[in-house]
């Protein structure tokens, strides 16, 4: 389908020709259940996270409402434990990863680092179909009336099966196991690809800072999530089997539940928003069209943040009555962890000044990041002032705290992202104008979601109650709040509107509309299968503005150099200073991802009705899908 | 609706803001906010100052003439980068750490155990409090009477779920977690009603958890205490006669206690001296004849999901039960 460029000779075109009879798909629906296709996975998480994101979002605006009056009853309040839990879970483990890591990721990692695809793409579609799976796993569940209740962060005893007798907490601790197999998938996925599957020449220090950014994701899921993983497995121990990791009756401890879960906790502030860091270092020279201020301490900072926040759990329990001595360590681990953060801060500023700003969309959408992030960050700073967190810590103004972390530092660079590549995706452009206006409702529909919770918070109202009392000062701000919330639904829907619309009728947009920095604009929009004719020449991190290089590129096509045109193969380098190594078949679409994740969902599922016996035989058909998996290598050429 | 009239009434006039604090811990609690907060304007002053900034440059040259060649303002670029990114947070973080993590902490911790006189203990129960003065035989519920200017030592844990200690005007929250028992010091700078919450999510009825501390002069607090560890006195009137037959003789009994009589339930709050209090079930509903009347009749009305089943009552059961308790003074 798309050539890259008018082919100066014969021998390019077959060349091209070549190449797209070796990377073609298959046709239909058939080929996206089969695909291998980094930017077809890309697109399936695309789908599937947005509809996770519409989920997420119904439950935060019935939340509202519900909050909207005091002592209301639009909901009931098992109803209400049931929508915030699901909420957060959703928003954080089937939105936020799977969106930045598994949609972003995906799509773009390959193309900025000049690669065919990942460095093992069955891998990668089977981490999707595993994360739809999960995700369908876990919504049965509210279809069943039997959501998890208990809260994102699910404490014990309340959530033991003593408090909880319901299967909602079992559902809770299956989704979030068999969620955490797929964003394992993708960390390994991504750290290797990153790794081993650059352009040669692509050393280190020449890494798009976006790849750095989900490199240091990728090691903070890596490490983050078997303390998540062991603590759910627990929990479903003592609730199924009758251990006594948390029963304190029995010399179990309530505080392991805790402490295992902010060691994945709070790293996992840091995996949702980095990769949204990583957008935003994207768009920020494309649009201020210079490069990064300060580039390799802004690639530092981006991993050690990750590093640092694998330090600071015990911030999150400040108010469990932790010895002094622990509570000061923490909070001077906390006040170092605002370090690499201004330091980004300052060099995203520092960018637009020196630059010449062009305030389109997508970057109107990172100065608001940069203004949310840094609201956010500041009063994540008045965390580390241990009396003054123990005073308002499981209030609103946490929940104001976080969602301006969370919403504003990581839902803003996504939406700017979706803007910024949708011509690169679709090939035609988004409307300007209504894309600017749609930045301003969600910006002013955040802040008046958002800002009021410090008060409220401050005014002393607890999170999770389903109402609360007149007279406390907390009714005209929790109104206020809810509009908000509306207001901020508004300016999303015309979002997607405007890219929906412009799908179907939007104008060409050329491979390069923003004269963009890395390599994904130096190829046709949308990509070839095969995404570049000739591995590309790259000689800095912002390989699309070096000239000469691209001018490389087309007379390695004319002379059939690095066009790897004999197969289904991309190449090889060295880790640290991309040093061609070697040329590797890459795998063909295969049905065994979906298959393998089919079962697993069975398995899963019979564990969820305590059928034990059963789930073992279910294991036995994910060995045996595996094996056939593994019968049929990638056919060499 | 009447239900919301009444939560309304128990709600009126108090008020659970950090910011008004009752106390030195409260207050230095809160002067560390507005100092911080201060600061974070600055802070936020400063980067939204760079992006307005870079807003009325936007036309200053072409678009797209910096992406080759020599990168102008990079050295200026490092130069913030390295010291408001870096140097000046150093700073501003370690004074923060030493003020806040160094000094206000002391008076907010837990007290030396010599530091008080009196010792309360304050249990979380699923959705109410239990209060206990060691020493003496008053137990309570939901609220707690301190003597006002004296430091209170306040031991908090739970009988089931985790539940948080939180008295805002007072000082900072506290877990009650069941393997542990927490410690923090109470103190009030004037006598008053100061309300405070259940902080930590514990169940479908978190959101009517609330507790008064009560702080009064003290010549008043020990004439209550010496009262509230007195048994229930017996009833003289007949109808209030009859309400005591039916709570010892009915399902009453085997959930709550009345000292000095046979009812020794431990599941729901101990009601000898009942009517003293302003409030019913954790504050959600005002101590009044009408509210304490539909309490007895249903339960699950005014806080769906509490541990007080509906026992079928008949209107005169209720209205004895009721007479009865509002003897209980």
């Amino acid at each position: 389908m798309a050539v890259v460029e008018a082919p100066e000779s014969p021998a390019a075109a077959e060349r091209l020709d070549r190449l797209e009879q070796i990377w073609r798909s298959r046709p239909g629906l058939l080929g996206w259940l089969t695909t291998t296709d980094h930017k077809r996975v890309g697109l399936l998480y695309l789908w599937t996270t947005l509809a996770f994101f519409a989920a997420g979002g119904a439950e935060s605006l019935l939340i509202r409402t519900q909050l909207a009056q005091p002592n209301s009853h639009v909901v009931s309040p098992s109803t209400f434990d049931e929508l915030f839990s699901m909420h957060g879970i959703t928003m954080i483990f089937f939105f936020i990863i799977p969106m930045t890591t598994g949609a972003f990721g995906n799509y773009l990692l390959p193309l900025m680092i000049g690669a065919r695809d990942m460095a093992f793409p069955r891998m990668n579609a089977l981490s999707y179909w595993i994360f739809l799976a999960s995700g369908i796993f876990l919504y049965t569940s509210l279809g069943l009336g039997m959501a998890p209740n208990a809260g994102w962060f699910d404490y014990v005893p309340l959530a033991s099966r003593a408090f909880d007798p319901g299967r909602n907490v079992d559902f809770y601790c299956l989704g979030i196991i068999f969620n955490s197999i797929a964003s394992t998938l993708t960390a390994a996925q991504f750290i290797v690809t990153i790794f081993k599957s650059r352009a040669p020449g692509m050393s280190l220090n020449r890494l798009p800072l976006f790849c750095y950014a989900q490199l240091a994701a990728a090691f903070g899921l890596l490490f983050a999530l078997p303390p998540l993983s062991a603590d759910t497995i627990f929990l479903f121990l003592d609730r199924n089997v009758g251990t006594h990791f948390f029963d304190v009756a029995l010399g179990g401890k309530s505080l392991l539940w805790q402490h295992l879960f902010w060691i994945f906790g709070h790293p996992e502030v840091y995996i949702l928003i980095v990769p949204a860091f990583g957008i935003a270092t994207s768009i920020i020279p494309a649009f201020t069209q210079r490069k990064l201020v300060a580039f390799p301490l802004v690639g530092i900072a981006e991993l050690l943040v990750v590093f640092i926040g694998f330090g600071v759990w015990a911030h999150h329990m400040f108010a469990t009555g932790l010895p002094t001595i622990s509570l000061v360590f923490f909070a001077a681990a906390t006040a170092m962890v605002v370090i690499p953060s201004t330091i980004q801060v300052f060099a995203w500023c520092m960018s637009f000044v020196t630059g010449t700003p062009q305030f389109k969309t997508p970057l109107l959408f990172i100065a608001g990041f940069i203004f949310m992030f840094v609201t956010g960050g500041l009063t994540g700073i008045m965390f580390m002032a241990i009396p003054f967190d123990q005073q308002v810590t499981d209030t609103y103004f946490v929940i104001a705290h976080f969602h301006y972390i969370i919403f504003g530092a990581a839902v803003f660079p996504i939406f700017g992202g979706l803007y910024y590549w949708f011509p690169k995706v679709t090939g035609k452009l988004y409307l300007e104008r209504p894309g600017q206006l749609s930045f301003w409702i969600v910006f002013v529909g955040t802040n008046l979601l958002f800002f009021p919770m410090h008060i409220v918070g401050l005014l002393g109202m607890p999170r999770r109650q389903y109402t609360y009392p007149d007279g406390l000062g907390w009714t005209s701000y929790n109104l206020a709040e809810t509009i908000g919330g509306f207001l901020t639904a508004a300016g999303i829907l015309l979002l997607l509107g405007n890219l929906v619309y412009s799908y179907r009728k939007g104008a060409d947009a050329g491979s390069d509309p923003w004269h963009g920095p890395t390599l994904e604009w130096a190829t046709t929009s949308p990509p070839p299968e095969y995404n570049f004719p000739v591995v590309p020449k790259v000689t800095s991190a912002y390989a699309n503005w070096d000239r000469d290089d691209r001018e490389e590129d087309r007379r390695r096509l004319a002379e059939g150099l690095f066009v790897l045109e004999q197969g289904h193969e991309q190449v090889e380098v060295s880790a640290v200073d991309a040093r061609l190594s070697d040329v590797v078949p890459m795998p063909h679409e295969s049905p065994w991802p979906p298959l393998l994740a089919a079962s697993l969902a069975l398995v899963f599922s019979m564990l969820l009705l305590r059928k034990f016996g059963v789930a073992g035989v279910m294991a036995v058909l994910c060995v045996l899908t595996l094996v056939g998996w593994h019968s049929r290598e990638p056919a060499e050429q | 609706m009447a239900l919301g009239a009444s939560v309304l009434l128990a709600g009126c006039g108090r008020t659970q803001n950090a910011l008004a604090p009752e106390s030195h811990q409260s207050r230095d609690i809160a002067s560390l906010f507005w100092w911080m907060m201060g600061g974070a304007w600055i802070g936020l002053g400063v980067v939204v100052g760079l992006l307005v900034w870079s807003w009325k440059r936007r036309r200053r040259r072409g678009f797209g003439a910096d992406t080759e060649g020599p990168k102008p303002g990079e050295r200026a670029g490092w130069v913030v980068v390295l010291g408001a990114g870096v140097a000046l947070p150093i700073v501003v973080l370690a004074t923060l750490f030493v003020i806040a993590d160094v000094l206000v902490i002391r008076t907010t911790q837990a007290p030396a155990k010599t530091a008080t006189r009196l010792t309360i203990r304050v249990i979380g129960h699923q959705w109410w409090w239990e209060v206990r003065y060691p020493g003496t035989r008053a137990v309570t519920a939901n609220e707690i009477h301190i003597p006002v200017r004296t430091p209170v030592r306040v031991q908090v844990t739970t009988a089931d779920v985790i539940h948080s200690f939180w008295v805002p005007q007072l000082n900072r929250k506290i877990d009650a977690i069941p393997e542990r028992t927490n410690v923090e010091e109470l103190y009030a700078d004037a006598p008053g009603v100061y309300r405070g919450q259940c902080a930590e999510f514990c169940g479908l009825q978190h959101a009517h958890m609330g507790v008064y501390v009560i702080a009064d002069p003290p010549a008043a607090f020990h004439r209550w205490l010496a009262r509230e560890g007195r048994p229930a006195a017996a009833p003289s009137r007949a109808l209030a006669a009859r309400g005591r037959r039916l709570f010892l003789g009915g399902a009453c009994s085997s959930c709550h206690t009345i000292r000095g009589t046979g009812a020794s339930g431990e599941v729901g709050p101990d009601l000898t001296h009942v009517a003293a209090r302003t409030t019913l079930a954790a504050l959600a509903i005002p101590n009044r004849r009408a509210d304490l009347a539909r309490w007895i009749a249903n339960a699950q009305h005014a806080k769906p999901g509490n541990q007080m089943p509906d026992l079928r009552l008949t209107g005169s059961q209720v209205g004895a039960l009721v007479a009865y308790l509002q003897g209980l003074r």
